[in-house]
């Protein structure tokens, strides 16, 4: 084990580390006295900075990474798709932090941000995993990070409560994930992703084991855990309910581009196994009465599929009946999760599909650290994020409420904004690999359900915009966040009108590979 | 040139959005001058390409790693659209020239949907035709929710989705379409030049057409409409009913009969005697005509009346578009332009000049209003105008509806039958509210008679003299001379048929 | 003459007056009538300058929608210019005889300008579609000027004039539709020459099936109900009674001719073998117009309507020639006479009806002034004593409808009665019939209204006075010149018949 080499990969991670503990000290040591905006913004600084000394040292270039002693296989990969997840949650993590700023939630801003921190440096890592054990350290840094941050409001009881389902329900994920993992080494005797991929293909029916489906169904069930898909997606509501505003928009984005990085990283070796492999016996077929399949991307795919469309339907038909703004954005949340996890199971062996999804997250994941910007604001007004509590905001905040449009219907897929082109690629690049009768009604069905979502996103816009207002008072938000959610909104508009400026910059990190 | 009414009306929309409340008269004359002045580039686009045939206005890679270009063009048909697109704004913004509440921001929706409609008629990349399609919802949803009447927020609400369904239907179109061709462009030439499969086509055309046919008011598709178009405000439901139903119309010509011609070939067996996807659109369209016309008969809002008279209105426009002659081609693109100056002027009437001095839209509370005499400018407007609706000659419904019929005749005789029928309970029902809303002889019962002698009613504005005048005259002309519009139409609906969109 | 689209400007002449009149309150009457004169000079030009042999002059053609096989063609024969002296005529009376309109005058004087526009465009259009938009926007005006200021019952029947003639004109379209749609051609002189070599019926066999004669009917039914032929003549009563005067004026004067010269100028020509199958029940119904037209006008009280039925019968006699002369086969020399005077008759009877019930219908506006409102035929009585200018003319008027020799109503009825006999001598014998019953209302109007002991409160009922007796004299006159010397109007009647008669085929 070269551990220089794995000391310059993990620069990042190393320079998020050391913010997260200047922050601590910096809050506890020198600013008991300062106020809380002051402490908050102190915090907030360093942790942009921190974030920013990370994108610095990024490897950007692809094909790098780190190798196993005596092996080429890489336990942790660079550039490519990891570099592009790892800025974005870089980037994702700068919007969350300016968001603390002015918030009341908690008197331990250091921790907090440190905390924070250090979830995404979990983030960072499972972005460019290739290895089962460290997928594992990375999404428990990730994972045990949120629970601390979504229990964080100590003043309310939903935050508790929230925290208590999410680290449950994760703990248990994190379980069945283990477990998925014990019986794909057992199942090949590697922990490497593109090892074990090979070792399934090269077997034969006679050694095709059922256990395969065991392991392919509890790993399903711990990364569905972390996108929020169905069925695995119960605590999501609770979560997002209770964090505090600027937890469940780190939750909702960072934690969301990291696992999704994840399952593009075993889409990728799936798909790539090929690549190496002299002989390579058939890829899937059924035998007997219980199916046996040979390899790994068959049952994957379908397994994939079938979370995707579950989750489409559950979570697009379940936000119709909330009255909770955030509740209807976790759900929203489920319904998107399902969209790109259409893009995973029909993976492509160009880059169209990885630079699909990953331009959906990262445009999701901006939008929706929006949206969580825009309910902190109200909430802090109004003590609630009812969907009442909107009601007149256009005549309360003229600025919040242009942003929460673009943002809302950013999120219905209405173009010219973002969220229709990442749509619109994404359907593209699935029908791109398969343009048979299954995925075209499933890309059907995405689309119709995706209809289905423009009436609860225009609800509140009603409350926004034509409804008249239950209590006139003009409403303040904070400087910074209204700044943030401005500059949000308008990279929505700009990134929708001109779709190239995003995929040419994720092109670009593919050069060289 | 014509692409600067897009981004004309798109600017006047941002501008209004960001200018300080409470200055409704800058509002108003600033949304005129945007309005005007993209009428304007239209008259101006369409003098300059008569005789030319298709011009390429603007053509840039926009997605170029997937093929998707911003390529904005015009032909005969796009230009007539843009006249009516232009027509319509300039009189939808008289017509709302008092909207007092929140006026900067019902301008700016009118105008940003005015520029979603614009871009529609002007795109030839099917992708970009999409965007602006898409973009145009979201205004109408606003501009019903807010400043709308009866149940606005459910009628919002239900035209905003079915919309988006039937733009998700297009959308679906669109994808396989583009994944079927290849994924190399999204081009409307391209694509119609890729040799999609027939199969293929077999299934695409009926999902586009009835995609785009739910916003054309396709019978069963078309609930939304009389709900929507009651619910909204005047110039609202003049654009409605007057364009954006167009917009479906357009879509099923450019699109869906442009891209999938083989979508309407016999399908080599038939039942009841429909063989083919032409079959059946042409047997919805006919129901829409006829049952559009005898529901309005029995209507009792005035305006309800007007709005499923659009109905079968469209039907005919939707009849003459898969008669897939010529002529019926021909009559259909006109009959879009005529029933879209007609239904903004009826809808003006009702809505402004009636409703908005009355209070009532009922026809028998309006009957004993003698309204004949106390707002002579409405009645007659709305004799013009009624005569116009039923194709009476001299105006522009007269032409088009022929040419519909003569087209539907040497496709299916008994297609014309019914459409016939249509027209002559389309006399009925606009001669019923003719009688019933302004001269009736009904006297007027007791407790309808106010104690005091009957109020005087608000003067007509110069607005709505203007905007009447501006209506009255397109119908007119187009009546009186077909060939102003026929000119453009014929060679461009000659050339969609040939395969041309070489 | 040459260059100047002398058809375009008598038929634009009457909307610029009407867009005028509109705003001019009330000078209205004032710019109507100038307006009125100046269209009766310039149709008296176009007579002057019709060809001698009795074929289409002062033509106009321009293209307008050539798809649709639309042209802009305007021309007259002599048939044509005549209905259009007739008709400035008309109208410049029937304004002459509104000058009590109290309510509105301004869109009440439009009105009646776009009436006589819509006249004169039907009467010199030469292409369908240019005719019926005049044939049917001619219906609006008359439909407000019934509804808006007409008598008690005027709604229902406004209603009613609307509706019956909105049908005949579907029928009548739906007709004209399927010739299209066989021939490509909306022409008239076209499908005429078509018709009489035979290839029209060819074409919409081949096109259509064997539907020509349902396509004859339909144009029939069309201009059945204008005319009208009985039993579509219901609308007829009530329309003119409830319309005020004036308009009735314009109603039986001009309107009612539209449909004559619509089945002479297209149904003849086009469908002149079709008519000639259907002959005999066509005259059984010309016959029994005749006949209930003239019955029912005895059995009347009100003069209104008693004018109104007599309307009908006089107009059965056009409808009787006209189908009298539609013999099968091919024509002989005396057949030809025969039909020649039977047409010339025809053309004759439309222009003395009209100036002669337009004229009676004035004379029963002036009654209804001068007497408050009453127009029964028992009211009056004596009116001769206190008003012998008045009863002096309106005899006049009231024998030249009854067909006194040396008035104009006569020289039209003898020559139809001198075509039709040869050709259905039953026909021709029971129409006698309507003649006779004729006289005896004419006679019994007479005798109620002027003679006889003069009542008490008629007895300063005031005579003609100067006006009055200006604008009626020429009307007078008129008639006496056409009843002594009708070959002025036969000087280019008689040429357009033995054109037309040589060009159609039955």
């Amino acid at each position: 084990m070269n551990y220089a080499d794995l000391f310059r990969v993990t620069l990042p991670e190393t320079a998020l580390e050391i913010a997260a503990l200047l922050v601590l000290v910096a809050d506890l040591a020198f600013l008991r006295k300062a106020s809380l905006q002051a402490r908050e913004m102190v915090a907030s600084i360093l942790g942009v900075v921190g974030c920013g000394a990370a994108v610095a040292l990024l490897p950007l270039h692809a094909g790098g990474g780190v190798s196993y002693p005596g092996s080429t296989e890489l336990m942790l990969s660079t550039g490519g798709y990891s570099a592009i997840a790892q800025v974005g949650i870089l980037m994702l993590t700068v919007l969350t932090l300016f968001l603390v700023i002015g918030s009341e939630f908690t008197q331990h801003v250091g921790e907090y941000v440190a905390v924070l921190l250090m979830a995404a440096t979990g983030g960072l890592l499972i972005s460019g995993a290739q290895d089962l054990l460290v997928i594992f350290v990375g999404l428990e840094l990730l994972s045990l990070g949120l629970y601390i941050l979504t229990a964080f409001a100590k003043s309310s009881e939903k935050s508790a409560e929230g925290a208590m389902k999410y680290y449950l329900f994760g703990g248990m994920s994190a379980a069945f994930l283990l477990f998925g993992f014990s019986y794909l080494y057992g199942l090949t005797g590697s922990t490497n992703l593109h090892e074990i991929m090979r070792g399934l293909y090269s077997g034969n029916v006679q050694s095709a084991s059922p256990l395969l489906y065991v392991a392919l169904v509890m790993v399903a069930a711990g990364l569905g855990f972390k996108v929020a898909a169905v069925p695995f997606h119960l605590w999501a509501p609770d979560t997002y309910e209770g964090a505090p505003a600027p937890a469940a928009a780190f939750i909702a984005s960072v934690s969301k581009v990291a696992s999704f990085a994840l399952l593009i990283g075993i889409g990728t070796a799936a798909v790539h196994v090929f690549d190496n492999l002299r002989n390579a016996s058939t890829v899937t077929f059924v035998v007997g009465p219980i199916p046996k399949y040979v390899g790994f991307a068959g049952p994957w795919s379908v397994v994939v599929t079938l979370i995707a469309v579950g989750s489409m339907v559950l979570g697009n038909l379940a936000a119709l009946a909330q009255t909770s703004v955030r509740r209807l954005l976790a759900y929203s949340a489920i319904a998107h999760a399902g969209y790109i996890l259409l893009a995973l199971g029909y993976f492509s062996h160009s880059t169209a599909s990885t630079n699909a999804v990953l331009y959906y997250i990262l445009t999701y994941g901006l939008t929706t650290v929006g949206a969580f910007g825009a309910v902190a604001v109200v909430e802090r007004n109004g003590g609630s994020d009812r969907m009442d509590a909107f009601l007149g905001l256009y005549k309360r905040n003229g600025l919040l409420a242009a942003v929460m449009m673009v943002l809302f219907l950013s999120l219905a897929g209405i173009p010219p904004l973002v969220g229709f082109w990442a749509k619109f690629n994404l359907f593209a690049a699935v029908l791109g690999v398969n343009r048979g009768v299954v995925p075209f009604t499933i890309v059907a069905l995405a689309v119709a359900m995706s209809a289905v979502s423009l009436y609860y996103y225009l609800q509140v816009l009603k409350r926004v915009f034509v409804m008249p207002a239950a209590d006139p008072t003009p409403m303040k938000g904070n400087l910074v966040t209204m700044g943030v959610l401005v500059v949000i909104a308008l990279a929505v508009v700009v990134l929708g009108c001109l779709p190239g400026l995003l995929q040419a910059w994720m092109g670009s990190f593919y050069a060289g590979m | 040139m014509l692409a600067w009414t897009i981004y004309i009306s798109f600017a006047g929309a941002l501008i209004l959005a960001l200018m300080p409340k409470g200055n409704a008269a800058l509002a108003r004359w600033f949304a005129l001058a945007v309005a005007a002045t993209g009428f304007a580039i239209a008259i101006a686009g369409f003098a300059a390409g008569a005789g030319q045939g298709r011009v390429t206005i603007v053509d840039l890679p926009w997605v170029a790693s997937m093929g998707i270009r911003f390529t904005l063009a015009a032909d005969g048909i796009s230009r007539v659209l843009v006249l009516l697109t232009g027509l319509a704004a300039t009189a939808g913004v008289l017509f709302s020239w008092n909207i007092e509440t929140r006026t900067n921001e019902f301008f700016a929706f009118f105008l940003a949907l005015i520029g979603g409609v614009y871009g529609v008629f002007l795109s030839f990349d099917l992708f970009l035709l999409f965007v602006f399609y898409e973009i145009a919802i979201v205004p109408k949803y606003f501009l019903i929710a807010i400043w709308g009447s009866t149940r606005r927020e459910y009628a919002a609400m239900k035209l905003a989705l079915y919309s988006f369904v039937g733009s998700a239907m297009v959308l679906i179109g669109l994808l396989a379409a583009y994944a079927t061709s290849g994924s190399h462009s999204t081009g409307l030439v391209d694509l119609a030049n890729a040799n999609l499969p027939v199969s293929f086509q077999m299934w695409a055309f009926p999902l586009v057409f009835i995609g785009f046919g739910i916003l054309a008011g396709l019978w069963p598709f078309h609930t939304w409409a009389p709900t929507g178009h009651v619910a909204a405000p005047t110039a609202a439901s003049m654009l409605l009913a007057g364009v954006v139903m167009k917009l479906g119309a357009y879509g099923c010509l450019r699109v869906a009969i442009g891209l999938f011609p083989h979508g309407l070939d016999a399908w080599g067996w038939s039942f009841l005697g429909i063989g083919s996807w032409r079959d059946v659109f042409a047997l919805l369209a006919v129901i829409g005509i006829v049952y559009g016309a005898l529901v309005a008969l029995a209507q009792s809002d005035f305006k309800f009346v007007i709005g499923y008279s659009s109905v079968s209105h469209m039907g005919f426009v939707l009849l003459g578009l898969v008669t897939l002659k010529q002529i019926g081609v021909t009559g259909a693109v006109l009959q879009m332009f005529s029933h879209g100056v007609i239904a903004g002027l009826l809808f003006a009437i009702v809505g402004r000049v009636v409703y908005e001095r009355t209070h009532t839209r009922q026809l028998d509370e309006l009957e004993a209003m003698h309204l004949g005499k106390r707002l002579p400018f409405a009645a007659w407007a709305f004799v013009i105008a009624g005569c116009a609706s039923m194709g009476l000659p001299g105006f522009s419904g007269f032409i088009a509806e022929l040419q519909v019929l003569v087209g539907s005749w040497n496709a299916k005789p008994w297609w014309t039958v019914a459409a016939g029928i249509g027209i002559v309970i389309g006399v009925a029902y606009t001669w019923r509210a003719l009688q019933k809303a302004f001269f009736s002889d009904r006297l007027p019962r007791p407790d309808e008679h106010p104690k005091e002698g009957w109020p005087k009613f608000d003067p007509i504005t110069w607005p709505e003299i203007a905007a009447t005048a501006l209506l009255i005259a397109a119908t007119v002309l187009v009546g009186v001379y077909p060939r102003v519009l026929l000119d453009s139409i014929e060679p461009a609906v000659r050339s969609l048929l040939a395969g041309g969109m070489q | 003459m040459n260059g100047i689209p002398l058809l375009t400007l008598i038929t634009v002449l009457p909307v610029a007056g009407a867009a005028i009149a509109l705003f001019s309150g009330r000078h209205a009457r004032g710019v109507a009538q100038v307006t009125g004169v100046i269209a009766l000079v310039l149709s008296v030009v176009v007579w002057l300058h019709l060809p001698a042999d009795g074929s289409i002059g002062l033509e106009e053609l321009k293209p307008w929608a050539p798809s649709l096989g639309i042209q802009y063609h305007l021309g007259v024969d002599g048939l044509g210019a005549l209905m259009l002296i007739l008709s400035a005529l008309v109208s410049l009376m029937s304004i002459d005889a509104a000058h009590r309109v109290h309510h509105e005058p301004g869109l009440f004087f439009a009105l009646v300008l776009l009436l006589e526009a819509g006249l004169f465009g039907s009467f010199t259009a030469l292409n369908f579609f240019h005719w019926f938009i005049f044939w049917e926007l001619s219906l609006i005006p008359a439909f407000f000027l019934i509804k808006l200021w007409g008598g008690t019952r005027r709604g229902p029947a406004a209603t009613q004039f609307f509706v019956y003639t909105i049908a005949g004109s579907v029928a009548l379209l739906l007709g004209f539709l399927a010739v299209f749609l066989s021939t490509g051609s909306m022409e008239f002189g076209q499908l005429a020459q078509m018709a009489a070599n035979g290839t029209l019926e060819q074409q919409v066999t081949a096109h259509l099936g064997h539907v020509m004669m349902w396509l004859a009917i339909g144009v029939l039914a069309g201009f059945a109900v204008k005319v009208p032929l009985a039993p579509f003549h219901t609308w007829l009563p009530a329309a003119y009674a409830e319309a005020p005067s004036p308009v009735t004026m314009l109603l039986t004067g001009a309107m009612s001719k539209m449909g004559v010269y619509g089945l002479l100028r297209i149904a003849l020509p086009l469908f002149g073998a079709q008519i000639a199958q259907i002959r005999t029940p066509l005259l059984v119904l010309a016959v029994i117009t005749v006949v209930m037209g003239a019955w029912a006008a005895a059995a009347q009280k009100d003069l209104k309507r008693i004018f109104a039925y007599s309307s009908v019968n006089h107009l059965g006699y056009c409808l009787l020639a006209i189908f009298a002369l539609a013999v099968p086969g091919g024509a002989n020399v005396s057949v030809g006479t025969s039909q020649a005077a039977a047409l010339n008759g025809v053309i004759l009877q439309m222009f003395n009806h009209g100036l002669t019930a337009a004229a009676l219908f004035w004379f029963l506006a002036m009654i209804q002034f001068r007497s408050g409102g009453l127009r029964g035929i028992d009211e009056f009585g004596g009116l001769r004593k206190p008003a012998p200018v008045f009863a002096g003319l309106m005899g006049i008027a009231l024998f030249s409808s009854l067909g006194l020799p040396g008035l104009n109503g006569f020289v039209g009825e003898f020559l139809i009665f001198r075509g039709v006999f040869p050709l259905s001598w039953v026909a021709a014998t029971v129409s006698v019939l309507g003649l006779l019953i004729t006289a005896a209302v004419i006679l019994t109007v007479i005798q109620k209204v002027f003679t006889g002991p003069v009542p008490e409160r008629w007895a300063s009922f005031p005579d003609l006075h100067g006006g009055e007796r200006l604008g009626m004299a020429p009307v007078i006159g008129l008639m006496f010149l056409v009843g002594l010397v009708p070959q002025i109007v036969l000087e280019h009647v008689n040429p357009t018949v033995q054109y037309l008669l040589a060009h159609w085929r039955f």
